[in-house]
């Protein structure tokens, strides 16, 4: 084999290791070896020796589990027991949880080796991994710019090939965002496919886990192995109908509506060039298109913006110091204690939404603010049941920029939170969406959303796989050439 | 008039009850009652990251269970609200409680009173979490001003049931009987222990006090940490008593949450740094709503006991005994059905009065149950015949019980073997009472001359004669016959 | 409604919160607080008296556990992240103001 191991996909990695042509350690060193090096701050912590110790117990084992021992980067927004997790923030600086996430477990259940734990800003909270309490990630399309956020750690890290992939997570976009920005595919699936168990709440009515890889099949590989109900988490479904490896190369029939409000001014010329090109494969591939409005979208980042913070106002409560995390410095009196710990301990976006969901509820105020944004989700929600009355799925951009430069929005916090306008109302509507490579703008990646109505994640990764083979994305980073 | 009967004052209630599962309300740890600290915790009731809650199923059918006996409607659909504040005692800085969809809506509870009824509206019941025990450690071990404290998360997650009743109670007294009667009936319902020593039972008091005849409410205030039924009864009188005073000095009554203090017997206002009170309720996210099947709903309320208040009632109106009687003999299930099934063999008064006299007496120094007893209904039934037909007389018969209870067995076969049976002779008891008079001719002219006490020492001698055979009553009458009175 | 939010309500807030800022961090929340309100004002016109408020988007019900005991922590590892431990449980050092 002339091609470095760390080029391969996990499919291919699995196909080989079952050959007998590799073993599971000699993947994982390849790629730990990788992940050691690494300029792009992709990773908080590396467990390479963890991680070939369970690549050699798997290729002794008489049974090879059907992930076959190809390493894996955990966000660490996910708990992982013994090993430290922060949630990119410093409160949780050295907190090693007494519990692993039921996501994780059920990939190393399936056999894979998590190799390190991902970059991400702290709690999940915004779209550049700049708001990490441990310095911020690069993209590796170009290290001067951001590889998007929040999940920026788990998206850098397999479009640099640190991984073949990664779980990440998604509550206004933090999958789909940084996997359009990096190149690569993530998906966010229908809220409740997961359990949240485990992963560190953020916004806990929006929260889901999701993969990110570099092909369609390796993203549904890995979400097949996650879905399903927890008895640990009360909003997880049944799921009735397994994932199956897409392998369609038409579509056929498949009514495809392009979100009218997402492709006009707000959007970057070249991602609207490049979601237009994409959207012509769909007919070639035998799809219609159709314009479709979402009325509501232009009030997804109000919503979201007093539901998110809200939700994480209460969620961010905890960390109080008394049970984990720093210990507050000596003071007077115990208001003074929580009080120094918080503010001393979470980063500068953290405390402003914080802040923000803290007024959002208070007296007075709840209803103009938190009970009104409840009442537009409502409207999104409909604005979505509407529109798949007459299309079977949406398209739109992932993102209405390619990746921005380092340091660029990170004085004006709402120009940042424009970054997620294409994916947030889908994640107040719940539902799923996948997000590929669809070509380049400015020499950057750009992303197509494809949407879905709940549970059509079979559905949408056939599509998503179809056009990925139509589109013959295979670009990459320069310095990966 | 005093200033005292001047004034209605005006009491409403909040009380929380652990409720009797084997599990914590959101996570499987075992619950417990003094095991070492922090040893029934996990992830989910630290507060951890990224834990999350489940409801405990149990925890919902027991307020479904006690909603009925509050005569509530059980809410088609409920739902669970985060209501936040910070404390160390809480571990995620919110309470998992419910808000404006509780499991238990309106209802009224009947209280038996000597004098009648109190009916008491139940505004609604809610579950909810308790929070961890939090022990004050430092130097001088004071509430406030303690320098180090101690978490134990063991009682932290515990399922609790709110009851809230509207402001219907007019005195101490019966908001006492009232919360008596509900812990009877809490208790006998399985819902809670009940121990208000080991806070399984809790409760707040608002009390106000306004001029006799007005409709309107006066101020309240909130008391609270009561935890028995003489704090209780002894901070609500108080606080009665301060409010009258303020009152009647031309003050204002302020809305104040004050705390007992059971050494002094003294009301001390909390003072608190936080601002006005300002939970900021959120939908629950991690929760969804219940929504109880109302097959279930009705198989529960079908398969709930005779509620202790209507077997007192049925008792009084069906049986004859009184208030008292009924009072203490349905303290608890087990005593209960052991005096019906006592009433259903005998005469019902009087196996109410050996219930509650002789044989509890007996059974209190051995540290026994009626119901664990070996002088079971039917036995007591066989000895109680005895005494009616006065085959024995009650000295005869406590030594029967006696017997009874040491050993089981028959009535009858106890009273032949010992001899115990009353001499139902005429002519021996005759023959005795003529001999009595004649050796004691100074005590018999004492008689005649109209000394009634000097009866008492005949049968007192025939009771000595006989070994105590002798039917004292008959034996009076004879004794008067003989004498010629 | 004006976007602007005080500087006193910007302090309270953080009160409620329980996060201490600093007095220049008080003044730019104040003013990135009140931007972001700015933009989000645009939905406190619509007329949403008919509408319901969405809490869930999941339509689920009556997850319920049963009430049977699972296995607790070892004490050890419940305490083992805490940064003052005394007397086997958590330590809460300083005064504690009454919560009412």
């Amino acid at each position: 084999m002339t091609e470095p191991l760390w080029e391969l996909t996990a499919e291919r990695a699995i196909g080989l290791i079952g050959g007998g042509e590799l073993s599971a350690e000699e993947l994982t060193a390849a790629f730990a070896d990788r992940a050691g090096n690494d300029p792009w701050a992709a990773f908080l912590a590396i467990d390479r020796e963890g991680a070939l110790e369970r690549a050699r117990r798997i290729d002794a084992a008489t049974e090879r589990p059907p992930l076959a021992g190809v390493p894996i980067g955990i966000k660490d927004v996910l708990s992982t027991r013994d090993l430290v997790t922060t949630a990119g923030s410093r409160i949780l600086e050295g907190f090693r949880p007494v519990y692993t996430a039921t996501c994780v477990e059920r990939v190393e259940e399936a056999g894979a080796v998590v190799l390190g734990k991902t970059n991400m800003d702290e709690f999940a909270m915004g779209s550049s991994t700049e708001n990490s309490g441990y310095g911020p990630s690069r993209n590796p399309w170009d290290p001067d710019r951001v590889p998007g956020g929040s999940s920026g750690g788990s998206a850098a890290c397999v479009a640099a090939r640190q991984v073949p992939w990664s779980l990440g997570s998604d509550t206004g976009g933090s999958i789909r965002q940084p996997a359009a920005l990096c190149g690569i595919v993530g998906m966010k699936p229908t809220y409740g496919a997961v359990s949240r168990y485990g992963l560190i709440a953020f916004a806990s009515s929006l929260d889901q886990v999701g993969p990110l890889a570099r092909t369609v099949r390796d993203t549904a590989l890995l979400l097949s192995h996650i879905v399903g109900h927890d008895p640990m988490d009360s909003t997880s479904l049944e799921w009735r109908e397994p994932i199956v490896l897409p392998d369609a190369e038409r579509v056929d029939g498949l009514r495809v509506g392009y979100v009218e409000e997402l492709m006009g001014e707000g959007v970057q010329v070249g991602v609207r060039t490049s979601v237009r090109a994409a959207l012509d494969r769909i007919e070639d591939l035998g799809g219609t298109l159709t314009p479709v409005s979402l009325p509501n979208t232009e009030h997804g980042l109000a919503t979201y913006y007093l539901i998110a913070p809200a939700e994480c106002s209460a969620n961010l409560a905890r960390f109080d110091a008394i049970r984990f995390g720093a210990a507050p410095p000596e003071a007077g009196g115990l208001v003074e204690q929580y009080e120094r710990a918080r503010g001393e301990g979470f980063g500068r976006e953290v405390k402003r939404r914080i802040m923000l969901g803290t007024f959002a509820l208070s007296s007075g105020y709840y209803d103009a603010y938190y009970g009104q944004a409840q009442r537009v989700r409502t409207l999104i929600v409909r604005d979505f049941a509407r529109a798949f009355e007459q299309v079977d799925i949406l398209a739109s951009p992932t993102s209405p920029t390619v990746a921005f430069p380092l340091g660029e929005r990170t004085d004006d916090p709402y120009s940042m939170y424009l970054a997620d306008v294409c994916t947030i109302p889908v994640s107040l509507a719940g539902l799923p969406a996948i997000s590929i490579p669809c070509g380049l703008s400015e020499g950057l990646p750009v992303g197509l959303q494809l949407t879905g109505p709940a549970f059509s994640e079979n559905r949408l990764l056939d599509v998503a796989h179809a056009l990925e083979a139509a589109i013959g994305f295979d670009e990459r980073p320069e310095g990966l050439r | 008039m005093s200033a005292r009967q001047s004034y209605e004052p005006v009491i409403g209630v909040e009380i929380h009850v652990q409720l009797a599962t084997a599990t914590k309300m959101f996570c499987g740890c075992e619950l417990s009652f003094g095991d070492p600290a922090n040893t029934h915790t996990c992830p989910v009731c630290l507060g951890h990251p990224g834990a999350l809650p489940v409801t405990n199923a149990r925890a919902v059918e027991l307020a479904i269970l006690a909603g009925h006996a509050l005569g509530c409607t059980i809410a088609p659909r409920s739902t669970f609200h985060r209501k936040n504040y910070f404390y160390p005692d809480l571990p995620k800085a919110y309470q998992i409680s419910q808000y404006d969809e509780p499991v238990c809506l309106g209802g009224e509870f009947v209280a038996l009173t000597p004098g009648g009824e109190l009916r008491v509206g139940i505004t609604r019941a809610h579950l909810e979490e308790d929070a961890a025990k939090l022990v004050h450690a430092g130097p001088g071990g004071r509430r406030a001003g303690a320098e180090s404290s101690i978490v134990d998360f063991n009682r932290g997650g515990t399922p609790l049931l709110e009851i809230v009743t509207e402001p219907d109670l007019h005195s101490a007294e019966d908001a006492v009987t009232f919360f008596k009667q509900l812990r009877l009936t809490l208790r006998q319902l399985g819902v809670s222990d009940c121990n208000m020593e080991e806070g399984s039972m809790r409760a707040d008091a608002n009390v106000s006090v306004r001029p006799v005849g007005s409709q309107e409410l006066g101020v309240k205030t909130e008391l609270k940490n009561m935890n028995s039924f003489r704090f209780l009864e002894r901070a609500m009188e108080a606080e009665i008593d301060r409010q009258i005073a303020i009152l009647e000095g031309g003050g204002k009554v302020t809305q104040d949450t004050l705390h007992y203090d059971p050494d002094s017997g003294t009301l001390h206002p909390l003072r608190s740094k936080e601002e006005a009170h300002d939970y900021r309720y959120l939908p629950e996210p991690d929760l969804v709503p219940v929504v109880p099947d109302p097959a279930w709903v009705d198989r529960l309320r079908a398969a709930l006991p005779e509620l202790p208040v209507d077997r007192r009632r049925r008792w009084m109106a069906e049986l004859g005994i009184t208030f008292e009687d009924a009072e203490v003999l349905s303290e608890s299930a087990e005593l209960a059905t052991y005096f019906e099934d006592l009433a259903a063999r005998v005469d019902p008064k009087a196996a109410a009065n050996w219930v509650r006299g002789e044989l509890r007496a007996q059974l209190r120094e051995r540290d026994e149950e009626p119901w664990e007893s070996r002088a079971t209904p039917e036995r007591l039934a066989g000895l109680l015949e005895l005494l009616d037909a006065r085959t024995i007389n009650v000295p005869a018969a406590k030594e029967v019980l006696a017997e009874l209870i040491e050993r089981g067995g028959d009535a009858v076969a106890i009273v032949e073997a010992k001899g115990l049976g009353q001499i139902t002779d005429e002519s021996e008891l005759d023959e005795l009472v003529a001999r009595l008079i004649a050796d004691n001719p100074e005590q018999a002219q004492q008689l005649r001359d109209g000394k009634e006490k000097v009866l008492g020492f005949f049968v007192g001698q025939a009771m000595k004669a006989t070994e105590g055979r002798a039917d004292p009553k008959r034996v009076g009458e004879l004794v008067r016959d003989r004498a010629g009175v | 409604m004006a976007a602007v939010i005080e500087r006193e309500t910007v302090e309270h807030v953080a009160r409620l919160a329980r996060l201490r800022l600093g007095p220049e961090e008080v003044e730019r929340m104040r003013q990135e607080l009140s931007g972001i309100l700015e933009h989000i004002e645009l939905i406190q016109s619509l007329e949403l008296d008919d509408v319901p408020p969405t809490t869930h988007v999941v339509a689920l019900q009556n997850v319920l556990r049963d009430d049977t005991p699972r296995p607790s922590l070892p004490r050890e590892l419940a305490l083992r992240e805490a940064p003052a431990v005394a007397h086997d449980g958590f330590e809460v050092r300083g005064w504690i103001e009454t919560h009412a």
